[in-house]
């Protein structure tokens, strides 16, 4: 059975956004914005595409500074995935075109996936 | 500057299979502006990753929605395979292939159906329902489920299918196409169903591709893209290219679909004829220890599952990005500067699937 490759990039919060312009204007497209809570820090997958090949820049967030600048004045469907983090994850995104300020999915509590009950 | 009203939009609404909330902003009857607001059916099935074994974890997948739901068994079964490198027996590969197909010529005539309700021709939607249940009683022969099958797991299928029952259900096909060829027909050549829905919802190739669309949307909008050419699974042993349209309207969206359909009868009968004798799944022995983002291609387009093990029987992570949510900012910008009369069939016509959506 085959299986595409992937490229994973590790890159600080600070470069997140020239990156990312970088790749837009490279004809990439935005994929999907996740999280995924680590022991000891929130990892935040930013995976694009082009032509089938998968890349993916990874930023790893410190559990006590969770705050991201919002990519989606680059990256216009990116809102739709900075709201998700925000009310899922708690990730203070800053600057989102649409913010729907925590109102996104109907939630009885904040930031849900953050607790740990496996 | 006239005068804006906003009309709700759902979250109930005759042509809305499912719930979703759009404030369109009007000036006298145009929609200058769309804004979204979902989360009424959010479930948070991503979190049972913890509280389920890895193995068990199909069958939420599986229950994310009703109609992509072989698939995203596929997507997630997949996703485990390659962090576990488990072979999967080219049978099960085939069969997947075979059921998945099966699903999309489901999902596209469910849609089909809706789509003839919402523009008033009932009787066309009645008639592709009826083929429909032809190909439900398919699913209900070959797994026993009409809607959600449970046919997938780790490793390979649950299901198998005798090999004379494949080459009945063939000839099946054969009949089921010739039935459903007289219904294409209409939705290509019938002057109402034409006039309803061409030039209105327009997504340029450039806004398809910087807005992120996937699936018929996308396809429809001239750009080839489709996930099944990755040739994942079973994948590699079929032939075939991506059906694109180039008109970027909502008709164009209903072609893709309807000419999906064909190619689908194809890709089962290939898989049919391709499909040797064997095992149907590889033992599993341990748990996932790694992360892949596993990517396959639903009726409504492209879905990621990114999945994360740690050497133990429950996940880490199991994170779903379905095709609706990504569409649905394409949808946004479609449904910009369009009469209020053609809101629902434009809504429609990206084939939302909200379940998907909110998980």
């Amino acid at each position: 059975m085959s299986y595409e490759e992937q490229e994973i990039v590790n890159i600080e919060k600070e470069e997140l956004l020239p990156k990312v312009k970088v790749l837009m204007n490279d004809g990439y497209r935005l994929v999907q914005i996740g999280c995924t809570k680590m022991a000891d820090h929130l990892q935040v997958d930013y995976s694009f595409d082009k032509d089938y090949k998968f890349y993916d820049l990874r930023i790893k967030l410190p559990l006590t500074n969770l705050e991201l600048p919002s990519i989606s004045a680059i990256c216009l469907p990116a809102f739709l995935y900075e709201n998700e983090i925000h009310d899922l994850f708690g990730v203070n995104v800053t600057n989102i075109s649409i913010d729907f300020k925590g109102k996104f999915y109907r939630l009885e509590k904040d930031a849900p996936f953050m607790q740990d009950d496996k | 500057m006239a005068k804006q009203t906003i009309i709700p939009f759902g979250p109930q609404h005759p042509v809305l299979p499912e719930p979703i909330h759009l404030d369109l902003v009007l000036e006298d009857e145009v929609v200058v502006e769309a804004i979204p607001n979902i989360g009424f059916i959010h479930r948070g099935l991503e979190l049972l990753c913890k509280k389920k074994p890895f193995q068990d974890m199909v069958f939420v997948a599986e229950r994310i929605c009703g109609i992509c739901s072989f698939i995203h068994g596929v997507g997630f079964c997949q996703g485990v395979e390659k962090i576990m490198n488990l072979e999967v027996p080219k049978r099960a590969e085939l069969l997947r292939v075979f059921w998945g197909e099966l699903s999309r010529v489901h999902s596209h005539l469910l849609w089909l159906g809706l789509a003839a309700d919402a523009i008033g021709f009932e009787s066309l939607f009645m008639h592709v329902w009826r083929v429909r249940e032809r190909v439900l009683k398919i699913f209900e022969e070959t797994t026993g489920g009409r809607v959600i099958f449970s046919a997938c797991q780790v490793g390979g299928t649950r299901k198998n299918i005798d090999n004379d029952t494949l080459r009945r259900i063939a000839k099946e096909l054969d009949e089921i196409e010739t039935d459903y060829k007289e219904l294409a027909d209409v939705f290509i050549q019938d002057y109402t169903v034409r006039h309803r829905w061409s030039d209105i919802g327009i997504l340029s190739e450039e806004n398809a591709h910087k807005l992120g669309a996937v699936g018929p949307t996308l396809r429809a909008s001239g750009i080839a893209q489709d996930m099944r050419m990755l040739r994942y699974g079973g994948y590699v042993d079929v032939d075939f290219e991506p059906i694109v349209e180039t008109a970027c309207d909502c008709y164009a969206r209903c072609m893709v679909r309807v000419r999906e359909v064909f190619q689908s009868f194809d890709l089962m009968r290939q898989a049919i004829d391709k499909i040797p004798d064997g095992e149907i799944a590889a033992k599993v022995n341990g748990f996932p220890e790694g992360e892949f983002f596993s990517r396959v291609e639903q009726p409504r387009g492209e879905v990621v599952y990114y999945i994360r093990g740690d050497g133990t029987n429950f996940l880490d992570r199991f994170r779903i990005r379905t095709p609706t949510f990504a569409n649905i900012h394409p949808l946004l910008a479609m449904i910009g500067g369009c009469a209020l009369a053609d809101a629902p069939a434009i809504i429609l016509s990206i084939d939302p699937c909200i379940s998907c959506t909110e998980r």
